[in-house]
């Protein structure tokens, strides 16, 4: 096996990592790192270097960015009640950590994740979603607003309209 | 006027939290705190999320790997359908890019985005008028303005592919809204009275290979060439499928 795959494989982990948390189901998210490892191998003759890592949470990221509006394109009946969006919890369960990422919008939750779970830089957060830094700040503030909302308040933040 | 001096950004207490922090503010940072008991707060809380997350999930990078990831199986299977002249526009797309490969591979991701969320609005429109029995197409095929009406409204010259090799004959089409622009449909139907569609609409993306995918009885083939993104939608028969793909791709190349 050559170093590209080998860089390759030893990334496997931490996209499973990345992709259970922003997924929250753990098929769901295998899917998301198969497709992501044959778009790379795909890719082998034409990686050019660059940063292996980031380049794979970046399709990882822009796959499941693609899936959710294919998701969200099909009609779906949703129950009248406020629920979190992660139907595997029961009350139960109640509000914990999983719950609160369930509820942000996706771009924040992305980049939340990133940096408190996958330990990039905000620069590279930044390269990842393809927005400048301030982006990511004000996303990383907002996921972060929302989630202690959400934990405190035992319900989601109102999203404030900027 | 000193480090310790300069305000504490907001900016830089995620920062602290992240050990993404400038050495040189860390101890300006840390006094702010000790004189701001609300920011200290929120800055402990910020952790004690990080915390949660962290122990929620970092538990995942121990579990054994999937059978279904190993690179050795996903190498092993066959390549996706791909043809002939879009492979080459990927290439040049990356030469083309240059030291800028970085930019080119996220490129390639979107794309990728694009014509799957292209291939949606297609197969929508496949199924909502592929069941019209008195009605599925505005203008018939045999009429002269069918193809110089769409042609003018989608913005370039369109041909309507000979599918008799296949026993598809053409219905005729129709003016559709997508993406960005207006789209065609062409139909055709078989002595079997199956039926196939075509559309096509301009799409801002480089070349990409053709994909097939079976959605639930409705199959489909996208692929995206000189601006334009293209779906063949059809029953679920593959061979067929991407046979008369290749056809309208050819067909569409040549003309």
């Amino acid at each position: 096996m050559n170093a590209f795959r080998q860089s390759i494989e030893a990334l496997i982990p931490a996209l499973r990592r990345y992709a259970r948390a922003l997924t929250r189901d753990a098929d769901i998210a295998d899917d998301l790192v198969q497709d992501t490892l044959v778009r790379a191998l795909r890719a082998e003759r034409l990686f050019i270097g660059g940063d292996l890592r980031s380049w794979l949470y970046t399709i990882l990221t822009n796959l499941n960015r693609n899936r959710r509006r294919a998701l969200a394109r099909k009609p779906t009946i949703v129950a009248l009640v406020d629920s979190p969006t992660d139907a595997s919890g029961t009350e139960a369960e109640g509000r914990d950590i999983a719950h609160a990422l369930a509820a942000l919008v996706e771009d924040q939750r992305s980049a939340l994740l990133l940096v408190v779970l996958e330990g990039l830089s905000y620069r590279e957060v930044a390269d990842v979603q393809g927005v400048p830094i301030g982006t990511v700040m004000s996303r990383l503030a907002r996921a972060r607003a929302h989630v202690k909302a959400y934990l405190e308040e035992g319900r989601p933040a109102l999203r404030r309209v900027k | 006027m000193s480090e310790r001096d300069i305000p504490v950004t907001e900016d830089e207490l995620h920062a602290y939290v992240d050990d993404q922090l400038p050495a040189e503010r860390r101890a300006a940072v840390e006094a702010w705190l000790a004189a701001h008991p609300d920011d200290a707060e929120r800055v402990r809380t910020w952790r004690t999320f990080g915390e949660q997350v962290r122990e929620r999930y970092g538990r995942v990078v121990d579990e054994p790997v999937p059978r279904r990831l190993d690179l050795d199986r996903l190498m092993a299977r066959r390549p996706r359908f791909m043809v002939f002249g879009a492979v080459a526009a990927v290439l040049l797309a990356f030469v083309m890019g240059g030291g800028a490969g970085w930019m080119a591979h996220t490129a390639v991701a979107t794309e990728m985005g694009a014509s799957e969320a292209l291939r949606d609005d297609a197969v929508i429109a496949h199924r909502l008028y592929t069941k019209e029995r008195r009605h599925p197409i505005e203008v018939a095929g045999n009429e002269d303005h069918l193809l110089p009406w769409l042609s003018r409204r989608v913005g370039t010259t369109l041909r309507a592919p000979d599918l008799t090799q296949f026993d598809f004959r053409l219905l005729g089409g129709r003016l559709l809204p997508g993406p960005t622009a207006p789209a065609a449909l062409f139909m055709y139907e078989n002595g079997a009275g199956e039926r196939v569609t075509l559309y096509c609409t301009p799409l801002k993306v480089a070349a990409t290979d053709m994909v097939y995918r079976d959605d639930e009885g409705t199959a489909s083939v996208v692929w995206a060439h000189d601006d334009f993104g293209w779906v063949v939608s059809g029953p679920a028969n593959a061979d067929m499928l991407k046979q008369v793909a290749a056809a309208a791709y050819a067909q569409l190349e040549t003309w």
